[in-house]
C-alpha cells in the first residue's frame, strides 16, 4: 500500500478546499440557512406536522442529504476532472499508485469535505429549528455511507466528463431533480398511490428516508431496505471504477 | 546492500528493456511497430525522430501513461505492467507540455510528487533539487505566476523529487532559454555522474550530439537505428572536399572516374565525397590528378557531416535500405 501516495492526494485535495473556503463551505451553509428561514420558519409555521414532526424539523434530514449529495459529487468530480483538464494527470498515471489508493485519496478527501459540511449544516439548523437525533450512531453511519457513495459517483462523473458542461450536466439535470422528488420536502406517503410506486425507483428516496429515520424514528421505506440500496449503489460505483482503471477507459490511451 | 560482484552484473543488464512493443491507437493509427530497445544503466540515451514518429508514445508506455497493444517493458528488473509499482517508483518523467497545477506553490507541488511516488518526506532532498534548479527563492510562489522556463524547471524538480534512477526528458529544451538549457545540461551530467540513467528526446540535434552516449532514431513508429553516437557518426558520417574552380567545367574528365566526384554550381565547384572510415582518403592522388588534367582551383575546404545530416539521411532513406 502506497500510504505516502494516498496522503499526498488527500492533502492536495483538502488544500484545494481550504483555498476555496467561501465557495466550498460558506456558500452551501448560507443556501441551506435560507431554506430553513423560508421553508422552516416562514412557510413551515403554516404547514401541518408530518408524521407528528414539525415541518421545519421534518425537512432537516432532507436538506442535509441534498447538500451531501451535491457537494460529494461536485467535490470528487472536480477533483479528478481538473488534472485531466490541466494535463497534470500524467503524474498520477505514471506514479506507483493503484486505483484503490487513488480512490482513497480523491474519494476520501471529497467525502471528508461533505461530512464536515453536513455537520456544519446540522449545527446551523439548530439555530433556526429545534430537533433531536434519535439514533446518532446510525445518523453518522448514513452520513458517512452516503458521502462515500456519492463521492465515488462524482469521481466516475469526473472520469467520464471531457468538458465542463458534462461535469455539470449530471448533478444539475439528474441529481437535483431526484433529490427534490426524493422526499426532501415531503413524505412519499403524501403522494397519490401510483406516484408512491414510481418514486420507489428513485434511489434518493432510500437515502433520505433512512437518514430521517435516524433523526425521528419514522421512515417512508424500511430502514434495512434503505441501507441495502445505498450499499448496492456503492458496489455498482466501485465495480465501475475498478473497470475504468483496469481498461484505462478515458484516462489511459 | 548489493555486493560489488552483483553490481558488476547489474551494469551488464539493461536498465530498460523493450521487447516487441506495438501500439495501435483506438483510431487505428499505428504509433509503434515492434520496437525492441535496451537502455544501458547509467547512460544518456537520445531518442531522435521527426514529429509524430512515436517518441512520446514510447516514453508513455515505459512510464505507464499509455498501454502498449502488445510487447513487454522491463524497467530496472520489473515488468512495467505486472510489477508496475516497483517499476514506476524508479522512473521520473519530465513531460513535453508544461502541465502544472496553477494554484499550487512550488514547494507544495514537489512535496506532492515525492509523496505520490511513495517516498517519505525529505525536505533536505527537496531543498537540494530546488537549489540545483535555481528555484529555491520561488518555493513559496504559486506556479501560475512563473514564466514558461520556470515552469519547465518546476516539472524537472517534480520528476526528481522521488530520487528516480531513470529520468525521462521529453523535449526538455523546447521553448527554453539559453540559461536554462545550460543549467539543465549541467544537471543532467551531474545526475549521470551519480548513476542516473537519462533518456531524452530533442529537436536540437546538436544537443544530442553534445550530450548523448548512444542514439536511437525512430521514424514512423519504427526504431531504425540504435548505435553509440561515435560509431554512428563514424559509420554514417561522410566527409567532403569542396574545390572552387578557376574555370568552370561542363563535365568531369574520364581520367578522374576513379574518384566519386560531382559538379555543383554550374560547374564552378567540384565536390569529392569520401568515407571518413577509410585510412586512405585519396585526396593527395586526386589533387595530383587534377594537376595532370590542368584543372586549377582557387579554394578548397573539407567538411564532415553532422549528426543532423545523418539523421536527415536516415529518416529520408528509402524503406528497407540497409544502414
Amino acid at each position: 500500500m502506497n500510504i505516502y501516495g494516498i496522503r499526498a492526494i488527500y492533502r492536495f485535495e483538502m488544500a484545494r478546499t481550504f483555498r476555496t473556503l467561501a465557495q466550498s463551505v460558506a456558500a452551501p451553509v448560507l443556501t441551506t440557512s435560507l431554506y430553513f428561514i423560508v421553508f422552516g420558519k416562514a412557510i413551515g409555521s403554516r404547514m401541518g406536522d408530518i408524521d407528528s414532526i414539525a415541518y421545519g424539523a421534518f425537512i432537516i434530514p432532507g436538506l442535509v442529504m441534498l447538500n451531501l449529495l451535491n457537494e460529494s459529487i461536485s467535490n470528487a468530480s472536480f477533483g479528478i476532472y481538473m488534472p485531466k483538464w490541466a494535463g497534470t494527470i500524467y503524474e498520477l498515471l505514471s506514479a506507483p499508485v493503484s486505483w484503490v489508493e487513488v480512490l482513497f485519496g480523491y474519494v476520501g478527501a471529497a467525502a471528508t469535505k461533505s461530512v464536515i459540511l453536513g455537520l456544519l449544516i446540522l449545527s446551523t439548523a439548530r439555530l433556526f429549528v429545534p430537533y433531536e437525533i434519535a439514533h446518532p450512531v446510525w445518523m453518522i453511519g448514513f452520513l458517512l455511507l452516503t458521502a462515500v457513495t456519492f463521492s465515488l459517483f462524482g469521481f466516475i462523473i469526473g472520469l467520464w466528463a471531457d468538458s465542463f458542461q458534462k461535469l455539470q450536466v449530471v448533478p444539475m439535470l439528474v441529481v437535483t431533480p431526484l433529490t427534490f422528488l426524493g422526499g426532501a420536502f415531503y413524505s412519499i406517503n403524501m403522494l397519490p398511490p401510483l406516484w408512491q410506486k414510481i418514486t420507489l425507483f428513485n434511489p434518493v428516496v432510500y437515502l433520505i428516508s433512512g437518514f430521517r429515520w435516524s433523526f425521528y424514528g419514522v421512515a417512508d421505506v424500511n430502514v434495512a431496505t434503505s441501507i441495502a440500496m445505498t450499499f448496492g449503489f456503492l458496489i455498482i460505483c466501485l465495480t465501475f471504477v475498478w473497470w475504468v482503471f483496469k481498461t484505462g477507459y478515458k484516462i489511459r490511451s | 546492500m548489493p555486493t560489488s560482484a552483483s553490481m558488476t552484473i547489474d551494469n551488464a543488464v539493461p536498465i530498460i528493456s523493450l521487447r516487441g512493443v506495438n501500439k495501435t491507437y483506438a483510431g487505428g493509427f499505428q504509433a509503434l511497430k515492434n520496437v525492441d530497445l535496451d537502455i544501458k544503466r547509467g547512460e544518456i540515451f537520445a531518442l531522435l525522430g521527426p514529429n509524430g514518429a512515436g517518441k512520446t508514445t514510447l516514453i508513455g508506455i515505459v512510464c505507464g501513461i499509455v498501454n502498449a497493444s502488445s510487447g513487454t517493458v522491463i524497467a530496472d528488473g520489473h515488468d512495467t505492467v505486472r510489477d508496475y509499482r516497483a517499476a514506476r517508483a524508479t522512473i521520473g518523467l519530465v513531460p513535453q507540455e508544461l502541465h502544472t497545477d496553477a494554484f499550487e506553490s512550488v514547494w507544495a507541488t514537489i512535496a506532492f510528487s515525492r509523496g505520490l511516488f511513495g517516498k517519505p518526506p525529505n525536505p533536505a532532498h527537496l531543498e537540494k533539487v530546488l537549489r540545483d534548479l535555481s528555484l529555491w527563492d520561488k518555493r513559496g510562489v504559486k506556479i501560475m505566476t512563473l514564466s514558461g522556463g520556470m515552469k519547465r524547471r518546476v516539472l524537472i524538480a517534480k520528476a526528481l523529487a522521488h530520487e528516480p534512477s531513470i529520468l525521462f526528458l521529453d523535449e526538455p529544451s523546447a521553448g527554453v532559454d539559453v540559461d536554462l538549457r545550460h543549467d539543465m545540461w549541467r544537471m543532467v551530467r551531474e545526475l549521470r555522474e551519480n548513476g542516473t540513467t537519462i533518456i531524452l528526446t530533442t529537436h536540437y540535434i546538436e544537443e544530442a550530439e553534445d550530450m548523448a552516449d548512444r542514439i536511437g532514431v525512430i521514424n514512423k513508429g519504427e526504431l531504425i537505428v540504435v548505435e553509440d553516437k561515435d560509431v554512428l557518426m563514424r559509420k554514417l558520417g561522410k566527409k567532403q572536399l569542396t574545390l572552387t574552380l578557376r574555370q568552370p567545367m561542363t563535365s568531369i574528365p574520364v581520367g578522374l572516374s576513379a574518384w566519386s566526384l560531382a559538379l555543383r554550381d554550374d560547374g564552378d565547384t567540384l565536390v569529392y565525397s569520401f568515407d571518413s572510415q577509410e585510412e586512405e582518403t585519396g585526396i593527395a592522388e586526386l589533387l595530383r590528378a587534377l594537376g595532370e588534367h590542368g584543372i586549377e582551383f582557387k579554394d578548397l575546404r573539407s567538411s564532415e557531416s553532422s549528426l543532423e545530416d545523418i539523421f536527415v539521411s536516415l529518416v529520408h532513406r528509402p524503406k528497407g535500405a540497409m544502414v
